[in-house]
């Protein structure tokens, strides 16, 4: 496999974790609290390297998702028990761990394997030198693409065993609990999965990336469709496109890929928002217009 | 030690000018954050911080080099763009607002992000400390730079100044605002400028990437102590500046910290302890408050059971085994013990012998109780035309909630009624 060829798929592999996620963010009205786990599980992903000393993946998995959950019920603690409003108890929530992991990072520079570069747009093009060489020796291949394949499949397996209960609990959480599925295991499971696929992001993207990967995807493919199922495919067909031209921008700029990828996330949203058969600003302009001729 | 006391006794005009500066950066974007709290709007701080670092960058680009006057108008562009590109988003199509705010401030953030790495392999020497962007640097605000971001902190406050009421109109009611003839769209408009303005600022001392911790926290954990509006933008004001000298502080002591982090650290921590602690609206408070509530409930239903059975035997004043107090109302034994114990204390229970026996006070409390249930509802039945065996629960919540002044109120409206609608007996004094 091509350097290129690696690359990109690490890149489609994150794109479309996030994107699938996203779809049920956006639709729940929850893109923000996704942007706030992306951020709070900074310092869950810097305390498992100092507590592991290496990149061990299921150490820094299972601690961040622990984060990721804890982050979600501050919130909502702060806004429960506290009656802070809820878009001042995510501000106030997120920017405090983010803080803790910036620092932690600071103060134990020299024992851990991060930077805050790293932090903000991850080292996506490091993919093909970062290999997984297991204790025999044996070369098994880009170590990134291993784990955002295996969190990818997790996603995959974890949407389809629970796609009516998502279905049920995102459209419409009454009935959900009429016929018996808790609202809140969902609501939380649903948080813990994108507190893996972040962290899972995390050292191809960076933490700020990831919510570009989050939200823009499924929010272009919502502009083109209304069914859940269709708005998926479509999020998945982005983000592989996000992952391509993001990759040769970036090449032919020579700039940062995870930020080539989040200007071409932007620049599909913007084409779906202008020129979407259905929802398209200049499309429903341009019928106006005609209507009035008529 | 030394560096603390070389520190805060300002002698060095280099400290001053850091410390100065931190304050009036970190205390107008507190002021401008207070008002975007109170429009429910914090997130919108930030994207628009996140917004402003594609602007950093293109105006480096095009003129090649740190210039602050620049910077800032390049950061005030693309953060203006960013809010109105949100506001167009979500009120065009049918993306919700808080999507919008998440998809304008990833992509703008990962536009910055793309061009600082493409100026930073470009070689160019004065590109250096641009970065310092991302998370602040207090101690490196010097001469030129401080006087500019200095001059634009003054021009919020008198802006905040001027227009103090007609923020908070807008803030509060803008409906009311219309109707009393406040160009609202104007108004909006100064108010966002100066929110973009807070952000351009506030870089310099945290950072683009928590920035929003110094528009949200401040305001945040003042809105906990108080209730008055500009109690709460002088305490907001406060605590962004206390944060903002220690982050002052620990970039002068330890340069090699992200300055930004550390005051977000420090904000929190007030604001957290505020969230606990502050009297009224603190969450401890709530909870003594509703366990307060819990305890004198829990009372006034077991001076109840015990006028209901006294009621019964035609005899107020009998001694009652703990036993026969379960039988009338169902309570967990150690509950009803220890509040046995505090109407005891409180003089309307007597106890001799493992049995408890009425007070004249406690007697006509639970009188009193009783006679506010039925009444209750009575009211409920001629009034609201609710049906006799739906009145029950609603009476036992209301029984403990109404005052003397309702409780009269009440007999007065409803002709001071002799029985309920179950012809029990209503007890008047």
């Amino acid at each position: 496999m091509s350097n290129d060829l690696q690359i990109i798929l690490a890149g489609s592999f994150v794109a479309t974790a996030c994107g699938l996620l996203g779809c049920y963010l956006i639709l729940r009205k929850m893109a923000m609290v996704g942007d706030a786990i992306s951020h709070a599980v900074l310092p869950g992903i810097v305390l498992a390297f100092l507590f592991t000393g290496s990149r061990d993946s299921v150490t820094m998995v299972i601690g961040a998702g622990i984060i990721g959950v804890l982050t979600t019920f501050l919130i909502e603690f702060f806004h429960k028990k506290g009656k802070l409003q809820t878009d001042a108890s995510i501000g106030v929530t997120f920017t405090w761990l983010f803080a803790i992991g910036v620092i932690l990072i600071s103060v134990f520079a020299g024992k851990v394997d991060l930077d805050q570069d790293c932090v903000l747009y991850g080292e996506i093009a490091y993919v093909p030198i970062d290999l997984w060489i297991t204790d025999a020796g044996t070369v098994m291949g880009p170590r990134v693409l291993y784990i955002s394949g295996t969190v990818l499949l997790i996603i995959l397996v974890f949407i389809a065993t629970g796609y009516k209960e998502l279905f049920l609990t995102t459209f419409d959480p009454a009935y959900a609990t009429a016929v018996g599925i808790s609202t809140v295991l969902w609501h939380y499971l649903l948080m813990g999965a994108v507190s893996i696929t972040t962290v899972a992001s995390f050292e191809s993207v960076g933490a700020i990336l990831v919510v570009a990967l989050l939200i823009a995807p499924p929010a272009t493919a919502y502009l083109l469709t209304e069914d859940l199922f269709k708005m998926m495919v479509l999020t998945t067909i982005i983000g592989v496109l996000v992952s391509v031209s993001g990759y040769y921008l970036a090449v032919a700029t020579d700039g940062s890929i995870a930020g080539a990828m989040a200007t071409m996330a932007g620049l599909f949203f913007g084409l779906a928002f202008l020129f979407s058969p259905t929802e398209g600003y200049l499309v429903k302009k341009f019928r106006k217009e005609k209507a009035v001729m008529h | 030690m030394e560096t603390f006391l070389d520190f805060f006794s300002f002698s060095d005009p280099n400290v001053r000018y850091v410390v100065l500066g931190s304050i009036l950066i970190t205390a107008s974007s507190a002021i401008v954050g207070s008002f975007t709290f109170l429009k429910k709007k914090a997130l919108v701080g930030d994207a628009v911080a996140h917004a402003v670092l594609p602007g950093v960058c293109l105006s480096f680009i095009l003129y090649g080099e740190k210039n602050p006057l620049v910077l800032i108008i390049g950061a005030f562009t693309t953060g203006w763009i960013a809010l109105t590109l949100i506001d167009f988003i979500s009120s065009k199509s049918k993306i919700k607002e808080d999507t919008a705010i998440g998809l304008i401030l990833s992509v703008f953030f990962g536009i910055g992000i793309f061009l600082l790495t493409i100026i930073q392999k470009s070689g160019n020497a004065a590109q250096s400390g641009l970065d310092q962007f991302l998370f602040g640097k207090a101690a490196s605000l010097v001469g030129s730079d401080l006087i500019t971001f200095g001059l634009v902190a003054v021009l919020l406050l008198v802006a905040v100044y001027l227009f103090f009421k007609e923020f908070t109109l807008i803030s509060f009611d803008k409906d009311f605002a219309a109707s009393v003839g406040l160009p609202i769209r104007a108004m909006e408009l100064i108010l966002t400028t100066l929110t973009v303005l807070a952000v351009v600022v506030g870089i310099q001392a945290v950072g683009v990437v928590l920035m929003a911790a110094m528009l949200i926290t401040p305001a945040a954990a003042a809105r906990f102590w108080t209730e008055k509006i500009k109690v709460m933008i002088w305490l907001a004001a406060i605590f962004g500046a206390f944060s903002g000298i220690s982050g002052a502080y620990i970039s002068y002591v330890a340069p090699s910290m992200p300055t930004g982090p550390w005051i977000v650290i420090v904000i929190s921590s007030i604001a957290f302890f505020s969230f606990f602690f502050a009297p009224g609206r603190g969450i401890i408070q709530r909870l003594l408050t509703q366990k307060r509530i819990k305890k004198h409930i829990v009372d006034e239903n077991i001076l109840k059971a015990l006028y209901q059975l006294g009621e019964e035997e035609k005899n107020f004043f009998d001694k009652r085994t703990i036993e026969t107090i379960l039988s009338k109302r169902t309570l967990r034994r150690d509950l009803l013990i220890k509040s046995l114990k505090r109407l005891k204390r409180e003089g309307y229970l007597k106890h001799s012998d493992g049995l408890w026996f009425f007070t004249t006070e406690g007697k006509n409390k639970g009188q009193r109780v009783v006679k506010l249930h039925r009444l209750w509802e009575v009211y409920l039945i001629q009034y609201l035309r609710i049906a006799p065996d739906h009145v029950h629960d609603d009476a036992d919540t209301i029984e403990h909630v109404l005052t003397p002044e309702l409780e009269a109120r009440l007999e007065k409206l409803l002709n001071y009624p002799s029985t309920d609608p179950h012809k029990s007996e209503i007890p008047y004094e």
